[in-house]
């Protein structure tokens, strides 16, 4: 009651302050998973598990104070654990076997209870919550149901993947909390495990585990006797992981949620390394202080503050000689911050040292670090073996600068490109040329002559814009030698250009308006060998360039004669099919309506698109021409005035808010034949036929 | 088909709200339902309820660690309790490796001299001669940090006739065995008939094993390596290209999902290909099995044996293969088999039907961007789950099935390689590659981790990171003849090279037998001008990654070379849009001479190239590193001795990394070929072997690397005005016009 009214008074107010680089973090890792997953179509188990995880570790560690709202509406719903049914577990229950380690998937895992079928998602049932007791009464666990399992049973029961029907269920969670081994009677705990009515050998069933093992030896999985279980477990070693069975989770820390802390920018810190941990051994201790003496004040030490009460308030404080520090907000003082194993592997530390943005120096060997299997550890962390305590400073001194900035980061932002291959095409199954037009025939024929005379020309096709006008009669075309085809639309758009149509059997297109009659043969075919050297980008014919205006503040379309290029029209240029796909289909925003409302603006549109998806700035061949008229495209009339421009400055003013960035990159160079201008036999030479009118 | 899709959208976007929410904690719609579900009035489910009991925390405030525990026991004696418990199956790195081998002299890799009458197959002879050759082999057992037996262990199939006998007492009789440690054990084939063990028939102690086939259940992790299956025939070195020409869209074949292989009736292995023909339907789904193997398949023959024998012939494998979405790679006897790599290469994306089988280099690969990992009791459902794959995905699986097979699996060599620096990057730890580095292009064997462990020092990542080359070039002049006059090139070249915007300084190797020249007599320059003198004068000491040079861009350039301002300022806006290529002015060809069958070289003015010349070029500076650490020494000393073809080998390198051409820019003069009539004396570009030397090399060269890397470009770039007919005072880069 008294926690809820708490968060409750917080909860809408901490969203606007969550820390977006946490959650970034958490994005990429849900995101990779995500990916896996739908992508395939296949239910890797395994990975679903991480998804589920990542679900819940979010869920739990970062907004779990928001999940506990205090609202009136549900004081309707008001319920106590203590109205869970009692259960007695007699003596002589059956006690599951221990955790088999060779147990995988393949093995251990009843993949037909989640078989893919389009009708069933996979489903998560938890088990009814009940009170364990032994035979004369007692609890099988000092806590009973925890804050946190109960937020994380919580999370899963909100998600579409939670099932109420047992039958339905692919996996199987145990409302019987053990995320502290510490507090649980191990042998009762396995007992009643093994009561649970679907338990068969824990097949499917999803145990989560955050401190495991107790003294003397401290085991680093789960000492409960638990059969085939699958366990979600923080601070598993090497020999005890099952790997594609087991999940490594980050061992929850309290302050993660309790101390907002504000976003860092990467950069120098004050010291160099911290260590913060209160619970290190003696011998790891001395060598840190030996550390301490050998480099000053790059180092911090903290330890807990004698003088202070037990409780919340000493938690949240450091020393050092006196001196106290607040922790963990400490943390984002330092450039490296020390996790060293302590009585286990897992330390809650990990959590706090990453959501303060310090690059964790982790020394525990043989941890499995937390979800290791999605995530790039080498990029966010450094992982030292305890046995090089002593050199730690040398070994994090050699580290580039920009390199601690990059793991200080832990965001990645990352331009994948969709052809990523390194791969110049045959030239033999040539290009498709996409003619775009609505009625001016006569420019038009001369464009198909004109086109039919390049070498690579593979097909032509005609995208008949004006649905009030059939166009010609066969008899009438020019007569080509490579097939010819029109496709009349049902709309006079400009998007109809880069539709992707199934006649388009090449992957290169070259888009073309009906009144570009000036370029050469040789100039095509040579656009062409270009485009096969840069499959990735938009290789075009005259260029044009997006300007800051600062009297204004906003960007600028300049077309007159520049240095530089960041955009070339699709007038007349060479591209991947795949970036039709792109713009038909996956065009953000509003972008595709406004260009076709606007009837202008669709070879800025598809600039932006794959400079954006790319990185890279298109490529501008040959010299520049006199175009007739290259802005018009299906307005007639409408020539390079003021308004024209004015539009099109809109345009990438729009996009670039569409796109939240501007993607377009500048360059000064544009591609010419090898020859070019060269003093050398024109007959010599491939493509001599360039730049002249 | 459609309904599939519909539910995999729906999935994601359930998933992808319930995330939102959390995330976010306000989405309108879906999330608002979920929130008032929660409280279990709007969903006829009854799920978790909200307990509002003050509850308890999972762990107390202030323990989160036992400290009883850390005043007791002595993390330093639990260190040397688990390197001795943990041995045999539960061997890892920490346990069953000494790492003090490797701290001395790096990473050293010893190989044992054969012994007389030991007969050794091809394949392992190609393992043994790809470690002799690389950089990592040692002939000094006491400088090595891993061992590698001349004793075949590659087939331990007793059945085979290459299995080797006695080597249970061969290796433990080897002196340096010391019960496996540091050793490395090479394997493809173990077990027989019928249950096929991975055991290898001898005690392999505390030896790791790259072993192929191998399953997640004896795999040790971090400790063994999973190697592919590959067969005799596999090439040494080089090894072919992927199949990969196009990327169509959409990128569906005329299979979705082919297989082609042995069925075996009955015993281990065998379950998976008799259930086959649920799943074929002989149009996009072809999956053919055939009894015919073995002497008396026809004793063992079922009741489909002649129908699926007969339909097995009517297809030709190489066909399917080319032409298929998705290629079926289900277990035979053993996990693996040759259809993965044929696959791999093939660009067809593997579907893997295996169950527990560790894939290849599984420590370092991520092999979901690659493959679709099956599982074999569901096969009914296979061919629905690779139908409802995205486009997007199978353009990326395909991809990616060729930038593996190309980085590395397409030879012996890069298999073994692939090993070693898997080991390596363990025993390396801070200095070790990230996952980036192996998955993406152009892959770990030319990523040098002791280059760098940042992402952002190497050409290769700066998409992915966001971020810019540096904004400046470090020059280095090759001076090789003594200054006498003011008015050498040299002179003149520094002065204009300094005077660009982007020079951050000019480093002059001073490759000539004459004492270095007073300080006063270079030019007085607004950047620093360092002068180093070149160890022992040889032509490969250009290309040292010198620590001097502080700036990811170098320009290379000859003592002669005639470059303005301008040309210079020019190139390296270029290099900045291609940091991972070379950029340079004049161009060489190389070309197939089907007369002589070899490569042929030539320097006339061809419409394309596919090299230039480094005597005025930039390029990224980790390229130093790899000319120094990568390439081996045999081609470096043919450089130096014949102090030609070092531009050659760079391109080589380079392309060989890229895949990609070089660039070429526009260059005011003819240089060179202008200059050569001038300064011949001095010059070796008058020497008439000079050209013969050249053809030489890029023989030699195309050998090591097993292949010819270079590819041709047919365009140069220029600036945006260049030549055209509008004012010069419009033109940024007008001096490149002026002759």
């Amino acid at each position: 009651m008294c926690a809820s009214v708490k968060y409750g008074s917080r909860g809408p107010a901490l969203i606007p302050r969550m820390k977006t680089k946490y959650r970034i973090y958490y994005i990429t890792l849900f995101s990779v998973v995500l990916l896996g997953l739908i992508a395939t179509g296949i239910y890797y188990i395994t990975l679903f598990s991480v998804v589920l995880l990542g679900l819940i570790a979010t869920g739990m560690f970062q907004f779990w104070p928001h999940s506990i709202e205090s609202s009136a509406e549900w004081s309707l719903d008001r319920r106590s654990v203590h109205d869970a049914p009692l259960v007695r577990i007699p003596m002589s229950s059956p006690i599951p076997e221990r955790g088999d380690l060779s147990c995988r998937m393949h093995t251990c895992f009843d993949v037909y209870r989640c078989g893919y079928n389009p009708k069933n998602k996979i489903k998560v049932y938890i088990y009814p919550l009940q009170r364990f007791v032994d035979e004369v009464g007692v609890p099988i666990s000092s806590t009973g149901l925890s804050r946190e399992y109960n937020d994380l049973l919580s999370a899963i029961s909100d998600s579409d993947f939670y099932t109420d029907d047992v039958s339905r269920a692919c996996l199987f969670i145990p409302s019987i909390d053990v995320l502290n081994q510490n507090s649980l009677r191990i042998r009762e705990t396995a007992q009643a495990l093994a009561m649970l009515p679907r338990w068969d050998k824990g097949m499917n069933h999803l145990l989560f585990n955050m401190l495991p093992g107790g003294p003397p030896d401290y085991n680093t999985a789960l000492d409960v006797p638990r059969d085939r279980a699958l366990l979600a477990g923080g601070g598993f070693s090497t020999w005890t992981y099952r790997q594609g069975y087991d999940v490594s989770i980050p061992v929850y820390s309290p302050l993660s949620v309790e101390v907002d802390l504000p976003e860092r920018q990467p950069g120098p810190r004050r010291y160099f390394i911290l260590s913060s941990q209160t619970a290190i051994h003696r011998e790891y201790r001395v060598e840190l202080e030996r550390l301490k003496e050998e480099n000053g004040e790059a180092l911090l030490l903290l330890d807990k503050c004698s003088n202070l009460s037990q409780g919340l308030a000493s938690v949240r404080k450091r020393c050092y000689k006196g001196q106290v520090y607040d922790y963990p907000q400490i943390l984002q003082e330092s450039s490296f911050c020390v996790v060293l194993r302590g009585a286990r592997l897992g330390q809650a530390t990990l959590s706090d040292v990453l959501q303060a943005g310090c690059v964790p120096v982790i020394m525990a060997d043989s941890y499995i670090l937390p979800f290791s299997e999605v995530l790039d550890w080498k990029r966010a962390s450094v992982v030292i073996p305890e046995e090089k305590l002593p050199e730690m400073y040398t070994i994090l001194k050699s580290i580039p600068h920009r390199q601690v900035e990059e793991m200080q980061r832990q965001k990645w932002t990352s331009v994948n490109s969709p052809l990523f291959l390194p791969l110049i095409p045959p030239r033999s199954p040539g290009f498709t040329a996409v003619v775009l037009t609505y009625d001016r025939i006569e420019s038009l024929f001369r464009v198909i002559t004109e086109i039919s005379k390049v070498p690579s020309l593979a097909k032509l096709l005609v995208v008949w814009n004006n649905q009030n006008k059939s166009p010609p009669e066969e008899s009438l075309w020019p007569k080509v030698a490579v097939p010819l085809k029109v496709l009349r639309t049902k709309e006079n758009k400009l998007s109809n250009r880069f539709f992707p149509f199934d006649e388009i059997e090449t992957e290169a297109v070259l888009a073309i308006d009906d009144d570009i009659i000036m370029l050469t043969s040789d100039e095509l075919q040579f656009g062409y060998e270009v485009w096969r050297e840069f499959p990735d980008r938009l290789v075009g014919y005259p260029g044009r360039l997006h300007l800051w205006d600062h009297e204004m503040g906003k960007w600028k379309y300049e077309s007159e004669w520049t240095n530089e290029v960041s955009m070339v029209l699709t007038g007349a240029a060479f591209y991947h099919k795949y970036f039709n796909y792109l713009y038909t289909y996956k065009m953000p925003g509003d972008i595709k309506n406004w260009v076709d409302a606007h009837m202008n603006c669709e070879d800025i549109a598809m600039n932006f698109l794959v400079a954006n998806i790319t990185g890279k700035a298109p490529i501008k061949v040959t010299p520049r021409k006199k175009f007739k008229c290259p802005e018009c495209t299906a307005i007639d009339g409408l020539s390079l005035d003021q308004t024209h421009m004015v539009e099109r400055s809109e345009c990438i003013n729009k996009f670039a808010s569409v796109f939240a960035t501007m993607p377009l990159k500048v360059v000064e160079h544009r591609a010419d034949p090898v020859l070019y201008k060269d003093d050398f036999p024109e007959k010599l030479k491939s493509f001599p036929n360039i730049g002249s009118l | 088909m459609q309904a599939k899709k519909r539910y995999l959208i729906s999935l994601l976007t359930g998933a992808f709200l319930v995330l939102l929410f959390y995330f976010g904690g306000g989405v309108p719609g879906p999330a608002a339902t979920g929130s008032r579900s929660r409280h279990g009035y709007s969903r006829p489910e009854q799920p978790w309820p909200h307990f509002s009991d003050p509850l308890q925390h999972f762990s107390p405030w202030d323990q989160s660690d036992t400290e009883e525990y850390n005043v007791h026991i002595s993390p330093r004696q639990k260190r040397d309790v688990n390197s001795s418990v943990y041995k045999g199956k539960r061997c890892r790195m920490q346990s069953c490796f000494d790492f003090s081998l490797c701290q001395r002299n790096g990473f050293k890799v010893y190989v044992y001299p054969q012994q007389k009458g030991e007969k050794i197959s091809e394949s392992y002879q190609n393992i043994l001669s790809t470690i002799e050759g690389s950089r990592f082999y040692t002939s000094d057992p006491g400088q090595a940090c891993l061992f590698v037996l001349s004793l075949d262990t590659l087939d331990r199939d007793q059945l085979s006739p290459q299995y080797v006998h006695n080597l249970k007492t061969k290796v433990q009789s080897l002196p340096l065995w010391n019960n496996g440690r540091n050793h490395l054990i090479f394997n493809l084939y173990s077990g027989t008939w019928p249950d096929y063990t991975e055991d290898l028939g001898f005690d392999i102690g505390q030896a790791m094993l790259a072993k192929a086939s191998i399953s997640t259940e004896n795999f040790r992790p971090n400790f063994d390596v999973s190697i592919p299956l590959f067969s005799k025939d596999h090439p040494r070195t080089g090894g072919d290209r992927g199949y990969l020409k196009y990327n169509t869209i959409p990128p569906f074949r005329k299979y979705m999902l082919v297989f082609k292989g042995k069925r075996y009736l009955t015993g281990i292995g065998s379950d998976t290909r008799n259930a086959l023909y649920h799943v074929h339907n002989a149009e996009d789904v072809v999956l053919l099995t055939t009894c015919k193997h073995g002497k008396d398949w026809q004793k063992h023959k079922d009741a489909r044996c002649d129908k699926d024998n007969a339909e097995y012939e009517k297809y030709d494998y190489r066909e399917m293969l080319h032409n298929s979405t998705f290629c079926l790679v289900p277990r035979g006897r053993r996990l693996g088999s040759f259809r993965f790599l044929e696959a791999l290469q093939a660009a067809c994306v593997p579907v893997m039907l295996s169950n527990g089988w560790e894939l290849p280099f599984s420590e370092v690969i991520d092999w979901n961007t690659a493959a679709v990992i099956g599982d074999e009791r569901l096969l009914l459902q296979i061919p629905s789950t690779v139908r409802s794959i995205h486009q997007d995905k199978i353009l990326a699986l395909r991809q990616q099935t060729q930038f593996l097979w190309e980085a590395y699996f397409s030879s012996v060599e890069k298999i073994v390689l692939t090993t070693l620096e898997i080991i390596q990057d363990r025993v390396l730890q801070q200095t070790s590659r990230s996952n980036l580095m192996w998955n993406s292009h152009p892959g770990g064997l030319f990523t040098l981790p002791h280059y760098s462990s940042y992402l952002g020092d190497f050409p290769f990542f700066y998409a992915e990171l966001g971020i810019k080359p540096n904004p400046k070039f470090t020059a280095v002049i090759h001076a090789v003849t003594p200054l006498v006059s003011q008015s050498q090139p040299i002179l003149k070249l520094l002065v204009s090279v300094a005077r660009s915007q982007y020079c951050a300084q000019i480093i002059v190797l001073w490759n000539c037998d004459k004492p270095l020249p007073a300080k006063h007599r270079w030019p007085a320059t607004s950047v620093p001008i360092i002068v180093i003198e070149g160890e022992n004068k040889v032509m490969s000491s250009r290309f040292q990654p010198y620590d001097s040079i502080i700036s990811d861009a170098v320009l290379s350039l000859d003592e002669d070379t005639v470059l303005s301002t301008t040309e210079v300022d020019f190139a390296f806006t270029v290099w900045q849009s291609f940091p991972e290529r070379i950029v340079g002015y004049p161009a060489r060809s190389h070309f197939w001479d089907n007369n002589k069958e070899r490569w042929g070289y030539t320097s006339k003015w061809t419409n394309d190239y596919s090299m230039v010349l480094t005597g005025a070029a930039i390029y990224h500076r980790y390229y130093h590193f790899l000319y120094s650490h990568f390439l081996p020494s045999s081609l470096k000393s043919m450089v130096d001795q014949l102090a030609n073809c070092e531009d050659i080998l760079m391109n080589f390198l380079v392309s060989a990394v890229t895949k990609l051409p070089p660039i070429k820019v526009t260059q005011k003069k003819q240089y060179k070929e202008t200059m050569m009539g001038q300064s011949s004396r001095a010059s070796r570009w008058a020497d008439p072997d000079h050209f013969a030397q050249r053809q030489t090399c890029m023989n030699k060269f195309a050998s090591w690397f097993g292949g010819m890397p270079l590819v041709h470009s047919q365009m140069r770039l220029d600036p945006v005005l260049f030549k055209d007919q509008v004012s010069i005072l419009r033109k940024k880069y007008r001096e490149i016009e002026r002759l």
